[in-house]
């Protein structure tokens, strides 16, 4: 491919002008969705058509970017975007959460904090958090319009019923700024208070869909619950095997055909970089040994 | 016993109608859907409006309710202008003190919902945040309109008809509305079904002081059920009374011929 | 109680030519409390005709009904239905029932409408029944299935059930065995002495003679 026949993060310019002024309208309104003319991208619906737009039309120059996939940086996913925009934008690519400016990520919120001069970029692909229970459109935008949010509580009411807690596990949904209910995409609950008061700007791309929405900074994100039932964090009850990390998402890695696991930590970079600095799981070993 | 009577007749007659309706009309281009409607429903009142198919008897209920916008006429609930009203106010009113019955209890449950969700959803919509409350209340309401409460969270889509439309009344009824709109809600069922139903209506409506307007094409159902009747033809009121006046001393043509072709059991 | 004045009744049959039927002028007949007055005439002169128009079954053509101080002729529905829950009662010759619905609730109703409570109502709907022979066993089933008799002896039950201050009766005592009767006719006197004004219609020429303090002929307001 020659990468020089496309513009600047392969995306013309006034498709990239759309897509920041639907961004734009998003920050005004945090949790909208706002619609747009969602581009035919050179890769599948679902591998992140609306994240790659959204990231095309952030992108300048002197970006870093880094994209992860379950929080892994080193997946099909992940690679391929990566290579991507590496062709197509000749931005530099970084592994390290810290070093990047704009961050494109499947399904996770990196462990480290972010900062304010980041952008995190959300695939996502369901953006309509009521479309289970209703499958009129129509219907939902009135629901948002008109603050109707009873449905919501109705799948969390049918979770508890059915499973004794409220057994939704990712694409927990939200409430933002005490207005508009919105589908975080599917991260895991786990990552759900890292919504609320983040210094990054959030945004949230889905191509099939074509809706864009964002968090802007320091935003108040609440998880749905009842009073009775509260939202609670969860997550498997292990440390990180590798890096011994007691507070981050695990990953289970089946090892053999006796059934043998062992749980790592789903953000490669943060536990790499524990890793680096000593830190050692029940099944690792020191970095040091692993070069050698 | 005196004394309860004697309650009872300081209290009903001077109140003011639950809902008024004057001059009413909806048309489909150049088509009458309805028109020239105008009643006054008072508390504890149940309407029966009867005619047959392509009268304009659901097209009214359907503008009354405010599924659609009537073209002439005002409405009034408690004083308010119905018309008037900001729609979110308007959706406010038909999910906490309107209800609506539909014929098909499919139009009017969730079918991947379970039993007590779809009870629950009312309460849930105007704020209720405690798991155990609703699902106490869900339990009650099933209760009450005999469904068993091990049914509690089984999809309606397991339901039989019957219990379908029981269903569907009691997710109407939780948040304990003033008015209710009923759509042929016997239709679809059979005939012991719909005895077991209407008994149910009958007796929730006299607990409950439900203001029930009830459209059917079934003579038998308004005569245990409505107090009052009107009968519609061609978009229009042709005659309305006390329900057993109407039915047993027609005074319109068009009521003569309706009366008179019930089959006779 | 029950005052009739110069009342007159025509039927319209729109479908048979716009056919006009008169059947009855110039009705004019008072009951006053504590009263019994019985209604004759041969068959189709117009007895129950009568009665379904004070009962506001009937719309009448003309005249006064006033029962109490509420005039029936003209009334709104709203009215008719209160007139009818407070003060006047109707017992009809069918029983016509919501079907499922147990025997004793169908007695009670009346009272329940009234806003009697539950337990109150049902005590003395048992109580009628009771004495009108509904064996205890029936109480709980819909008296739909019920021979003739005992439909009229409920009917009956629930039309004593509220101490009205008027009562319609027709053929009460019809189809009634001897000891049922009896007890109906003191149901009637009981209802007298506590100052019902009360008109029916008696075929049972030693019913009539027993309660019946004034005897009215409907033949009189034929057109």
């Amino acid at each position: 491919m020659n990468a020089q026949a496309y513009n600047f993060a392969y995306l013309d310019e006034q498709t990239k002008r759309m897509i920041r002024r639907a961004i734009l309208k998003g920050l005004a309104i945090p949790g909208y969705q706002v619609p747009f003319a969602s581009r035919e991208m050179p890769m599948p619906y679902g591998w992140g058509t609306g994240g790659v737009q959204v990231t095309a039309a952030c992108l300048v120059p002197e970006d870093k970017l880094k994209v992860i996939d379950q929080g892994a940086d080193d997946t099909t996913n992940a690679v391929s975007i990566r290579k991507f925009f590496e062709k197509t934008a000749g931005v530099e690519v970084t592994e390290a959460t810290g070093e990047a400016s704009l961050i494109q990520t499947r399904h996770r919120i990196p462990e480290q904090d972010l900062s304010k001069d980041q952008i995190l970029v959300y695939q996502v692909p369901i953006p309509e958090p009521l479309r289970f229970l209703e499958p009129r459109e129509t219907e939902t935008r009135k629901m948002h319009e008109l603050e109707e949010y009873g449905l919501m509580h109705v799948k969390l009411y049918e979770d508890i019923s059915r499973h004794g807690e409220i057994s939704t596990s990712y694409a927990y949904p939200v409430k933002v700024e005490g207005r508009y209910i919105m589908d975080p995409s599917p991260i895991p609950k786990f990552d759900n208070p890292k919504l609320s008061d983040s210094s990054a700007i959030q945004l949230f791309g889905a191509g099939r869909e074509q809706r864009i929405y964002a968090l802007p900074p320091y935003t108040d994100v609440q998880s749905l619950d009842f009073e009775d039932y509260p939202f609670e964090v969860s997550k498997a009850p292990h440390d990180c095997d590798l890096c011994g990390a007691k507070d981050t998402y695990l990953d289970e890695v089946i090892t053999d055909d006796a059934g043998s696991r062992m749980y790592v930590c789903s953000d490669t970079d943060f536990c790499s970089t524990r890793r680096q600095n000593g830190h050692v799981g029940r099944l690792g070993t020191p970095v040091s040994s692993e070069v050698a | 016993m005196t004394a309860a009577v004697a309650q009872i007749q300081t209290n009903s007659i001077e109140d003011a109608p639950l809902l008024k309706v004057q001059n009413l009309a909806k048309f489909y281009g150049s088509r009458v859907g309805c028109q020239n409607v105008s009643f006054d429903l008072f508390p504890g009142e149940v309407l029966g409006i009867v005619g047959e198919s392509g009268s304009g008897k659901s097209t009214l209920l359907a503008a009354l309710a405010g599924h659609h916008q009537p073209d002439r006429g005002t409405i009034h609930y408690r004083d308010q202008d119905i018309l008037a009203l900001q729609e979110s106010e308007r959706r406010r009113l038909s999910r906490t003190e309107w209800a609506f019955v539909h014929q098909n209890p499919r139009d009017g449950l969730r079918l991947g919902v379970s039993a007590g969700g779809n009870v629950g959803e009312r309460l849930m919509s105007v704020g209720s945040r405690h798991y155990g409350n609703i699902r106490t209340q869900a339990l009650d309401w099933l209760e009450r309109v005999e469904i068993s409460p091990d049914r509690i969270d089984d999809r309606p889509s397991s339901f039989s008809g019957g219990m379908q439309q029981r269903l569907q009344i009691a997710r109407n009824l939780v948040t304990s509305p003033k008015l209710v709109f009923m759509d042929e809600p016997t239709g679809g069922l059979d005939v012991s079904v719909q005895a077991r139903l209407l008994d149910l209506l009958r007796g929730l409506v006299r607990t409950l002081g439900l203001s029930v307007i009830i459209v059917t094409h079934d003579l038998a159902v308004v005569r245990l059920l409505a107090d009052r009747l009107m009968v519609m033809k061609s978009g229009e009121v042709v005659e309305q009374g006390l329900t057993d006046q109407v039915l047993d001393d027609p005074q319109h043509g068009y009521t003569q011929l309706l009366v008179s072709s019930v089959l006779q059991v | 109680m029950i005052q009739i004045e110069n009342l007159s009744k025509s039927f319209t049959l729109h479908n048979q030519g716009g056919a006009v039927i008169p059947v009855m002028c110039g009705a004019t007949l008072t009951v006053e409390p504590g009263e019994c007055v019985g209604l004759i005439g041969q068959s189709g002169a117009g007895k129950s005709t009568l009665m379904r128009m004070i009962y506001g079954n009937y719309l009448a053509a003309g005249g006064q009904i006033r029962i109490g101080n509420v005039g029936v002729v003209g009334a709104t529905p709203r009215e008719l239905i209160r007139l009818r829950r407070e003060t006047l009662g109707y017992v009809s010759q069918f029983l016509r029932v919501v079907p499922r619905v147990p025997t004793v609730d169908v007695v009670a109703d009346p009272l329940l409408q009234l806003g009697v409570s539950e337990r109150q109502a049902r005590c003395r709907a048992e109580e009628l029944l009771k004495r009108l022979n509904i064996p205890e066993r029936l109480w709980s089933l819909s008296p739909t299935t019920f021979s003739g008799g005992e439909q009229q002896r409920v009917n009956i039950a629930r039309g004593f059930a509220h101490p009205y201050p008027a009562l319609l009766l027709d053929e009460p005592t019809a189809s009634l065995d001897a000891a049922n009767r009896k007890v109906v006719l003191t149901l009637i006197e009981e209802a007298k002495s506590r100052g019902a004004a009360v008109l029916g219609i008696f075929h049972d020429q030693s019913a009539r003679d027993q309660v019946c303090d004034r005897l009215v002929d409907v033949t009189a307001f034929a057109p």
